[in-house]
């Protein structure tokens, strides 16, 4: 059997450095001192929501390019995605730095899906810097896929908040003593035809476990071969449920499993169910987990993003919302 | 699994709705809406020439007001968060659909943006109230013609 | 005097549980449920029940959005009984112009004034 959507780099490319932007109530992360810069304010000083959009993931291009001594005009290709219509704040960042650009959508899975091909280009030869990663910001993505901000809805105990933080890696051949990606499962979509738009963990607990079941089984690794099996944003319901759907797998989950939108404001109930937005997986993986890799404390890591493939209009002509996510393979020699 | 079995699953792991502690905090937040909208009515009868049935147009405008000001200054959105249908079903839910709407669409500017879309949220419910005045009161009408009811 | 505080009070917060139950129970958007509020109150008007609550509970009864449909079916109603069909349409929002009026004012000005925050 070919095993279908499988990838196995065989370079393994490196994860040379991160740059993480995040806003004001992301001070309130328990990741907040490896964020590499915060603004006061959620436009981060720009006029609209949209321009600091743009502007926070200008800042992380740039960080994440200092960080290897380099400037734009070193970088080969710029991927990366948003969930704002048309993806403009990454368009407009992409014409502030003036990077080779290809915008991705995979929703809130576009920080792993910008990953893997960063690789592909990288592992056949194309790319000596690429950059991958993703965003959101609160206001601009809330406004578009709900209500006005000031709007007083009910929000439910299952419903999460999205984050407002970029998260970029600077992707670069085999470097030593780098996280280096080894291989990668692209996500198929599943539609277990739910319906709720404030419950969206629950949407893409099937797609993350679904995506697992396949990395699994296609790369012959099992559960206790991983230090650290990180979903995206499926907050605190999605998780619970994505554990259950693993172990209804036979899949024995353990201690390892972990959820970058549950962790990601804490404990803190005026959050809800946690954290979400593209944001939300790229930042923690490019701090928290690439932190862990760096120190030795992760040896080798599966990263499972999770994304809602759903648009207001969708919702509001009565679809269920359809869901993917998509893995990648990171270890540290 | 299949749909149905997964909409059992999410329906048991999810947490629970807490109908009734949501249906008390409306009452109370809701209640206390009406209750200071009757001091505004007693104001405008006391101090102004208002009865009891004139005093509501300019209690309900009044109300409107003081939601303006409560979704500007960001408050608003608290309110509706802990009482629910308590913040949105009294009038100045409906200012506050209007106000959030205006204010957040002034990037767009003041006539494709401001004006296009304050109406985006309560536009529905001033179409269905119009439409079911219509409704109503053209039954009633043709009643009275027919002398099956009186005024 | 004090009782129509109470009757504000308790009628108020009773139409809001409706309101509530209609989010929790039956799964209606917000829009949904004060639409449907709405029509309610408009066809109370129609059966002659809304003037009587509004007697009983003072702002408990012209507060809550139900009041709109019932101020609108009034004053179509009250203009049909003087001109007869074509009142329906003339005597609409005879009763109901503040509400909108100041909605549309107070919201055009809270457009200068504020922007949204975005905080918790």
């Amino acid at each position: 059997m070919v095993a279908r959507g499988l990838l196995t780099f065989k370079t393994n490319p490196s994860i040379a450095s991160t740059g993480v932007t995040a806003g004001p109530l992301e001070k309130k992360s328990p990741f907040v001192s490896l964020f590499d810069k915060m603004y006061d304010e959620e436009q981060s000083g720009a006029g609209t929501n949209e321009q600091g959009h743009a502007k926070m993931m200008e800042d992380a291009c740039m960080i994440a390019l200092s960080k290897v001594d380099s400037v734009p005009e070193d970088a080969d290709f710029l991927l990366i995605g948003d969930l704002v219509n048309q993806m403009t704040p990454s368009n407009f960042c992409a014409a502030t730095v003036g990077i080779p650009y290809m915008g991705m959508f995979s929703a809130c899975a576009t920080s792993v899906s910008t990953l893997i091909t960063a690789a592909l280009l990288t592992d056949s030869g194309f790319s000596k810097i690429a950059i991958a990663g993703a965003g959101s910001q609160h206001n601009a993505v809330e406004r578009q896929f709900r209500y006005p901000i000031e709007y007083g809805s009910q929000k439910p105990e299952t419903s999460q908040w999205t984050v407002t933080a970029v998260g970029v890696a600077a992707v670069t051949p085999n470097k030593k003593g780098m996280p280096s990606i080894v291989c990668a499962t692209i996500g198929s979509v599943v539609d277990l035809g739910m319906t709720d738009p404030l419950n969206m963990g629950a949407a893409m607990a099937p797609a993350a476990a679904d995506t697992l079941q396949r990395h699994l089984d296609g790369h012959g690794t099992k559960i206790t071969d991983y230090d650290c099996i990180m979903t995206g944003d499926l907050g605190k319901t999605g998780f619970e449920l994505y554990k259950t759907l693993a172990s209804n797998n036979g899949i024995d989950v353990t201690e390892n499993f972990r959820d970058a939108g549950e962790e990601f404001y804490g404990e803190d109930p005026s959050f809800f169910a946690g954290a979400s937005g593209a944001g939300c997986s790229s930042t923690v993986y490019f701090s928290e987990i690439y932190a862990k890799m760096l120190q030795g404390e992760y040896k080798r890591v599966l990263l499972i993003a999770t994304g809602a493939l759903l648009s207001p209009l969708s919702f509001q002509q009565g679809d269920t919302i359809p869901c993917i996510a998509h893995a990648v393979e990171l270890t540290m020699k | 699994m299949n749909e149905k079995k997964y909409a059992a699953l999410e329906k048991e792991i999810s947490p629970k709705t807490p109908y009734l502690r949501n249906c008390i905090k409306a009452f109370l937040v809701g209640g206390t809406i009406c209750l200071i909208g009757q001091f505004v009515a007693l104001f405008y009868m006391t101090y102004f020439d208002f009865t009891e049935r004139t005093s509501s147009n300019p209690t309900v405008s009044t109300m409107i007001f003081f939601a303006m000001l409560l979704t500007g200054f960001g408050f608003y959105k608290k309110i509706g968060q802990i009482g629910g249908a308590g913040g949105s079903v009294p009038i100045t839910g409906f200012s506050n659909a209007v106000v959030s709407a205006a204010i957040e669409h002034k990037s767009e500017g003041y006539v494709l943006g401001v004006g296009g879309n304050m109406f985006k949220l309560a536009g529905s419910v001033i179409l269905f109230g119009v439409f079911s005045a219509f409704v109503v009161a053209l039954i009633k009408t043709i009643l009275v013609k027919l002398g099956v009811v009186s005024w | 005097m004090i009782s129509i505080f109470i009757t504000a009070f308790v009628v108020g917060g009773l139409i809001c549980v409706v309101g509530q139950l209609l989010f929790d129970v039956a799964k209606l958007t917000p829009a949904h449920t004060l639409c449907l509020l709405v029509v309610i109150g408009s066809v109370l008007d129609g059966l002659g029940l809304y003037e009587p609550l509004i007697d009983f509970a003072g702002a408990g009864a012209t507060i809550p959005i139900t009041s709109f449909g019932n101020s609108l079916t009034h004053g179509a109603m009250a203009e049909a009984e003087k001109h007869g069909l074509i009142g329906v349409l003339t005597g609409m929002f005879e009763v109901t112009s503040s509400g909108i009026s100041s909605a549309i004012i107070f919201g055009f000005i809270a457009s200068f004034l504020f922007k949204p925050k975005g905080t918790i």
